[in-house]
């Protein structure tokens, strides 16, 4: 949208992760749309439903594609628009609760055909439209509106889950790093894969992780995300496993592999290079 | 006067050969001139399992499966048992007397189908030897069998010449079962041979290829029975540069893709049975909402829930009609026949591209499986539509006003948000009453353009009309002409185009007095739209799992006609 629709009325609260998301997701178009001299309509956002979706409709500056579908599906959704024109730069923007939650299901199937689209995914640990139910990614025992007495599900480790189901390229951002995070989206869209950058975007109204993760010296809260050391080898998937079998959250590059061939790549060579019989021909064939 | 119609009911276990020697008669048929339909029905398992098929063999278009049967050949006990009482009274029961036996009665042929084929040096003639029998029984000429078997047996193997020769000595000793039981049931009389040039196909195919005709671009599918062959003829023959075909994770996945290829600009389509669309109705509501072509075809098998998987029934209709919540009706285009599935291929492709959102094609286990020959397309009187695009600049409101506005394509110009949300014209989520209005106008405007449906009729003088629609209209037309020879007073009105209806259509059966509406469900969901539209519907219903009886039909109807006459309609 523009700076100024009077029609559009969500808004972000104050403090919000996703904020510092959006500045990082205008940087990486800008560079994208500059290093490649492609248009910004050459780039689609594909948003689900939650506090995140609204991301397609915030964005201030150039003005992309957008398709704002429905909850859970922006993946599937991303694959048509990919595989019906594999030119386009496609950038799915996703929540924990649409992404994780009811989207599960269609994250291994994008990861097996490495579907090149790039995902930015605004992890809060809560259902924040919805005024604070609890998600995959909420703590165990924390108590929300939908868990009044306390969460009794184990809560999901993202990271872990992209890398176990086969992504082939996985980054972890912090929100309020906006800079570092624009890189790795940057670098997630020129990757050839279905690349992930997962980001600890914190909700300040219903789980506010900021002291958690950034740790708070005056409250003596330790931060639990941290920086991944510079030795380690993103392409080694062992190396990732270990990062993330650790305690904490890293930040940075975890797994890259630029191996595999992408999905519109393994269309191109298996049905794209046949040539279709027309129609006639083919009822040639059933003529009798 | 010579047999103008021949029908055949092969009854076994899967694997018997059931649905091959059925579907090589009606081939062998219908390459001699004839006119043929087959029916097949059989349970959800990959290897046995109760099977059944009939062909229908006649020197005149054939409309309907056929009521009762000349032959049945029962391949096992359960089959002799189950299908017996659809034998016509003079007509005859083959069986295999090698896999069962019975109380010989006064219409049993028995043959030892398996010993005959070993004769032969060929343990897999057996279907030549029945259907060596087969064309005793009806003074068929042999050399009609013969020529189908040379056909279908030359394919450049070594082996050929030993299987022709084997299946030709099959057929013989067939035949010489047959004659020696001194069964006959009168000969059939010689075809007819229908003008211009015919193909043989299923409903599946002719659907499958229609759509690919209107320039198909992108299939994503599930599979799921009685659909499942349309996402194999999509994965074999929707290929080439640009072109995007695949089996995906689920139904849900399946819809959603499609409304991104939809969005990207691409003819898009899907196929899926009941339990499928269900799964689709929030995204097709999307493609709706956010104004996004694509087609998605049902394939209506017995529900609810997972129901019949491979028996027919015409029970998804309402769901077609409103396959999601809130304010929305799609276009439903509903073929009755083979040809029509050809033609229902291109329209609904095309409507999609015209009104730029999702079209419902529901089709039916007994017309996927149905094969028949049909004219052969005229592909150059059914053209390709195109959806408008977006040429301008940039800065364009692509939901502006109230009615159709040419759709932006991205890598062009013109980006905009296609939103699931309510939307202004930018298509930016809004919540205001005057939005929601408009869009909501907007929405149902286009359906207008869906005008160009067609229709038939017959009789329109009559105040009572027979009005079937889909795979009943066969059935359906059998009937109508036997209650004419009849003299029976009654008008024919038939669509494929549920939904928007042919305007003139729908206004005469506003007139009627009475609408008789056969169809295969137990609510009588058309006759209940009709009633919504103003028109007096009464439903003749039937929920076995299998099309209508002519027969029973032709009952109903009367039936119905003399109790609307005792209440004063005039016919």
């Amino acid at each position: 949208m523009t700076l100024k629709n009077p029609e559009y009325d969500f808004k972000w609260c104050p403090g919000c992760g996703d904020f510092g998301v959006r500045r990082a997701i205008e940087g990486a178009l800008t560079e994208f749309t500059t290093q490649n001299e492609k248009p910004i309509e050459n780039t689609v956002v594909v948003a689900g439903i939650g506090c995140s979706g609204n991301m397609v409709h915030m964005l201030e500056k150039q003005q992309p594609f957008g398709i704002h579908g429905i909850h859970g599906r922006s993946l599937p959704i991303s694959m048509g628009i990919k595989m019906g024109n594999p030119d386009l730069n496609v950038v799915v923007v996703a929540g924990d609760g649409d992404f994780l939650g009811i989207g599960m299901e269609h994250i291994a199937p994008q990861a097996l055909r490495n579907l090149n689209v790039t995902v930015v995914v605004m992890d809060n640990g809560v259902y924040g439209l919805t005024k604070g139910q609890s998600s995959p990614t909420t703590e165990l025992g924390v108590v929300t509106s939908s868990t009044p007495y306390g969460k009794v599900e184990s809560s999901l480790n993202p990271l872990r889950t992209y890398l176990t189901v086969g992504v082939s390229y996985i980054a972890s951002a912090m929100s309020s790093k906006v800079k570092d995070m624009s890189q790795l989206i940057s670098d997630a869209m020129d990757h050839p894969g279905f690349s992930i950058v997962h980001v600890q975007s914190p909700c300040t109204e219903y789980n506010n992780t900021y002291d958690a993760l950034r740790g708070n010296e005056k409250k003596g809260i330790k931060a639990i995300a941290y920086e991944i050391p510079e030795g380690h080898d993103p392409s080694d998937i062992e190396a990732a496993q270990e990062l993330l079998n650790a305690d904490g959250i890293p930040l940075g590059l975890v797994y890259k592999d630029v191996s595999r061939p992408t999905f519109d790549q393994k269309i191109h060579d298996t049905i794209g290079v046949k040539e279709m019989k027309s129609i006639e021909s083919l009822l040639d064939g059933l003529t009798i | 006067m010579k047999k103008q119609d021949f029908v055949v009911r092969f009854a076994g276990e899967g694997g018997q050969g059931v649905v091959t020697s059925a579907e090589g008669l009606a081939q062998a048929m219908a390459q001699s001139g004839y006119h043929v339909q087959t029916f097949s029905t059989f349970p959800s398992q990959i290897r046995g399992g109760p099977t059944w098929t009939q062909t229908r063999i006649s020197t005149k278009e054939v409309l309907s499966s056929g009521d009762d049967l000349d032959v049945l050949v029962a391949f096992n006990q359960y089959a002799y048992d189950n299908h017996k009482d659809d034998v016509a009274a003079d007509g005859v029961i083959v069986y295999n007397s090698g896999e069962f036996e019975i109380d010989e009665s006064a219409n049993t042929l028995a043959m030892d189908f398996d010993e005959l084929a070993k004769q032969t040096g060929n343990n897999r003639a057996a279907n030549f030897v029945v259907m060596g029998a087969l064309a005793n029984l009806v003074d068929l000429p042999i050399n009609i069998l013969e020529e189908f078997n040379k056909q279908r047996y030359t394919r450049g193997r070594d082996s050929d010449q030993q299987i022709i020769d084997s299946n030709n000595m099959a057929l013989s000793l067939g035949s010489a079962e047959a004659q020696k039981s001194g069964f006959n049931l009168g000969e059939l009389a010689d075809p007819i041979k229908p003008e211009g040039e015919q193909v043989l196909l299923n409903g599946n195919i002719a659907f499958s290829m229609g759509a690919a005709h209107a320039g198909l671009d992108a299939f994503i599918g599930y599979p799921i029975s009685p659909a499942t062959p349309i996402l194999l003829w999509m994965e074999q023959n929707l290929i080439g540069e640009g072109k995007f075909v695949h089996q995906s994770s689920s139904e849900i996945e399946s819809i959603t893709s499609i409304v991104g290829a939809g969005f990207a600009g691409k003819k898009a389509m899907t196929s899926t049975a009941g339990p499928g669309f269900t799964l689709m109705g929030e995204g097709i509501g999307l493609a709706w909402m956010a104004e996004i072509p694509l087609v998605v075809i049902d394939v209506q098998r017995g529900g609810p829930s997972t129901g019949l998987p491979t028996k027919t029934e015409q029970s998804d209709l309402l769901t077609a009609l409103y396959p999601g919540h809130g304010d929305m009706k799609m276009p439903v285009i509903a073929p009755g026949t083979v040809e029509e599935c050809f033609v229902a291929g291109v329209k609904s492709v095309n409507w999609a591209e015209r009104y730029q959102g999702p079209v419902v094609v529901l089709s039916e286990h007994a017309l996927s499986e149905r094969r028949q020959n049909i004219p052969r397309p005229d592909l150059a009187s059914l053209s390709e539509e195109n959806r408008k695009v977006y040429e301008g600049s940039n800065g364009y409101l692509r939901y502006d006003g109230w009615e159709l506005s040419p759709m932006p394509i991205p890598g062009g110009p013109g980006s905009y948000v296609a939103n699931g949300s309510e939307h202004d014209a930018m298509g930016d989520t809004t919540h205001l009453p005057a939005r929601h209005i408009q869009m909501t106008e907007r929405r149902f405007s286009k359906l207008k353009l869906l005008n160009d449906g067609t229709f038939e009729s017959e009789n329109e003088s009559s105040g009572i009309a027979l009005v079937p629609w889909g795979g009943s209209k066969g059935p359906a037309f059998d009937a109508f002409n036997a209650l004419k020879e009849e003299g029976v007073d009654l008008a024919w009105y038939y669509t494929m185009y549920i939904h928007p209806m042919p305007e003139e259509m729908l206004s005469a059966l506003k007139e009627k007095e009475l609408v008789i509406v056969p169809e295969l469900n137990y609510m009588g969901q058309f006759a209940s739209v009709l009633r919504g539209d103003g028109v007096n519907a009464i439903p003749i219903t039937q929920y076995t799992g299998l099309p209508f009886k002519v027969r029973d039909l032709v009952a109903n109807v009367k039936e119905l006609m003399n109790v609307a006459v005792k209440d004063g309609a005039t016919v």
